[in-house]
């Protein structure tokens, strides 16, 4: 073999051997803005919280509308989840009552899963303003928060739940 | 034949003889009771053998003869709010360690979509370097892998929680649980492409259903043995199952399998979503609970004789069961027909696989009086699966979810099989 076809050789070799490395890629990539509508997580801190505000005393139509025939009168319960007491249920040897008062350690979950989930005939169907209204009306059946308080992406994350430091880590999960 | 006659001899107390009389294959002739003793009908030749059978079928079904296998499906809390629950495995029914893909349990948070694949997207974005869009057409281009595994709902066995026992077969108990052969694209093929940031330490998946169920996910996990399914059995992922893609976590509780998975969000904390607060949290003896708790630990149950599947008088039966851990691979099964106070190794069954359910057998010559069955579980790990009282000693009963404890069946003098405490 001549001393050009080895080197050409060698030169194909480089030249290709990338192409062999390089794993698959057939994911598009796509601009912030695009996928926006898609991002719908809110964090306990409260990024992804949109604009918007309301009170208990405006969630309380909202509830009566969209969330009563589920959930009860004033999140009591039945035929769904109740929302509503249960606070001190969670002490030893009690049944518990697991609810957004007495349970959630976070009020973000509470707007998170109302805006992606219920009413569970139309998710993601109410607007920002009802989603904080209703929200606050559960918190203040809930005695979390007055009737009157207004809930917004600032105010949300700081509301402290009854159950905040209710939960401990597994200590047997995978290291 | 003196090696029969050594098998044939108990292992275990009320009745439970040597699993080498399964290994070996030696004949059970020397068995007490192994035959009815009486003769069989005269032979006749049947009517399907006399004229052609049916034609060729699309999609083939079982047998008409095999109408009540099927899955059981509790009534919703609500009618108004259909396709919230489960629709629960007949695991007494089947046998091997796969389950059918119309059998597979179903959990649903809010129905099932009926998602056209061609317009599914899959979006991963967060702490990546570049965020990126996956057709399905997309997915199906990257190198596979496939793997058995288990996935049982966090929720699997709750019913053993109650202070009573309660009457239940084995669907209505363990039902939450079923194993496939999941084939797919690795979830850190798709994340090196997108790029991790490094200062992030968790998913959040998100469904395409109408709930847009969600779980935060221990990165760790997902550049471990992820895997993006899009074929369940074989064909592509059921509907019920999350088509057309599916997140595996093999051996992490149902829950986080997300299905119609549509969203990957690379973040450095938990998302804190309604499914990892205020359910599949374990509340403990004290006010306290434990959060994200991801392996399903150690387990067995006996699949036959259960509830329902009546014994037929005194003599040779096969205790046959399921043992898994999401921890590892199983290692050793024993069987007790005295409730605990004596026990014998079962026979595995190959494949033993990680994060997959072993079939475990041990053969049993019952004499007709009362009997308690359990089975326990080891896995690879040296976890030894708990009793009911060490398991309610640990975290109290009012837990709910990873119930994992022994469970027992009592066989009493018809040959009737219950639920029990023992």
């Amino acid at each position: 073999m001549s001393m050009l076809r080895r080197l050409a050789l060698i030169a194909a070799a480089v030249v290709t051997t990338p192409a062999f490395a390089q794993p698959p890629q057939f994911g598009q990539p796509i601009a912030p803005a695009d996928l926006a509508p898609w991002d719908i997580s809110i964090g306990p801190d409260g990024v992804g919280l949109p604009p918007g505000r309301g009170t208990a005393a405006q969630g309380e139509a909202v509830y009566i509308v969209q969330c009563h025939a589920c959930h009860g009168e004033k999140g009591v319960g039945r035929p769904n989840d109740a929302l509503v007491g249960g606070i001190g249920s969670l002490a030893p040897g009690s049944v518990p009552v697991k609810t957004v008062g007495s349970y959630w350690p976070y009020a973000t979950t509470l707007f998170d899963y109302v805006r992606r989930a219920m009413p569970f005939q139309e998710s993601q169907s109410l607007t920002s303003d009802e989603l904080y209204a209703v929200s606050a009306y559960l918190l203040h059946l809930n005695g979390i928060i007055g009737r009157d308080d207004v809930l917004d992406a600032q105010s949300l994350p700081k509301v402290r739940m009854p159950n905040r430091d209710g939960f401990v880590l597994f200590p047997r999960n995978p290291k | 034949m003196a090696g029969q006659k050594r098998h044939a001899e108990p292992a275990a107390g009320n009745g439970i003889l040597s699993r080498r009389l399964l290994l070996e294959g030696a004949l059970v002739a020397g068995v007490a009771g192994i035959g009815s003793g009486a003769s069989a009908e005269p032979l006749k030749v049947q009517s399907w053998m006399k004229i052609p059978g049916a034609g060729f079928a699309g999609y083939g079904q079982p047998s008409r003869y095999e109408e009540k296998l099927v899955r059981l499906i509790p009534p919703p809390p609500n009618p108004a709010t259909q396709g919230v629950g489960a629709a629960r495995t007949p695991l007494q029914l089947l046998d091997g360690i796969i389950t059918p893909s119309g059998l597979h349990f179903e959990r649903s948070h809010s129905g099932i979509p009926d998602i056209d694949p061609e317009q599914h997207r899959l979006l991963i974005h967060g702490l990546v370097k570049r965020p990126l869009v996956f057709t399905v057409e997309a997915l199906h281009r990257y190198p596979m892998q496939s793997r058995i595994a288990f996935i049982e709902c966090g929720g699997n066995s709750q019913a053993l929680n109650a202070p009573q026992a309660l009457p239940l077969n084995v669907a209505a108990i363990h039902g939450v649980f079923s194993c496939a052969e999941w084939t797919g694209v690795k979830l850190s093929t798709l994340l090196d492409e997108a790029g991790v940031d490094p200062s992030a330490r968790w998913v959040i998946a998100e469904g395409a259903d109408s709930a847009a169920m969600s779980r935060s996910i221990p990165l760790a996990k997902a550049l471990d043995d992820a895997l993006v399914c899009l074929y369940q059995n074989g064909e592509r992922v059921r509907p019920s199952n999350g088509y057309p893609v599916r997140l595996l976590l093999p051996g992490f509780e149902g829950n986080m399998n997300v299905k119609w998975l549509r969203r990957l969000k690379l973040a450095a904390e938990p998302a804190m979503t309604k499914d990892e607060t205020s359910k599949y949290t374990i509340l403990l003896r004290d006010e306290k609970a434990w959060q994200f708790v991801f392996p399903m630990e150690v387990k067995s149950i006996i699949t036959r004789p259960s509830p329902g599947l009546a014994l037929k008088g005194p003599g040779f039966y096969e205790i046959s069961g399921l043992a898994w851990s999401g921890n590892g691979s199983i290692r050793q099964v024993d069987v007790s027909a005295d409730g605990g106070q004596s026990w014998a190794r079962a026979a595995l069954h190959a494949p033993i696989l990680p994060m997959a359910p072993v079939r475990f057998r041990a053969p049993w010559q019952w004499n007709g009086g009362p009997a308690v069955l359990q089975s326990r579980a080891i896995d690879d790990t040296g976890a030894v699966q708990p009793a009911r009282g060490a398991f309610a000693a640990e975290r109290g009963l009012r837990g709910v979810y990873h119930y994992n404890a022994i469970a027992s069946w009592r066989i009493d003098e018809k040959g009737e099989a219950s639920n029990v405490y023992a």
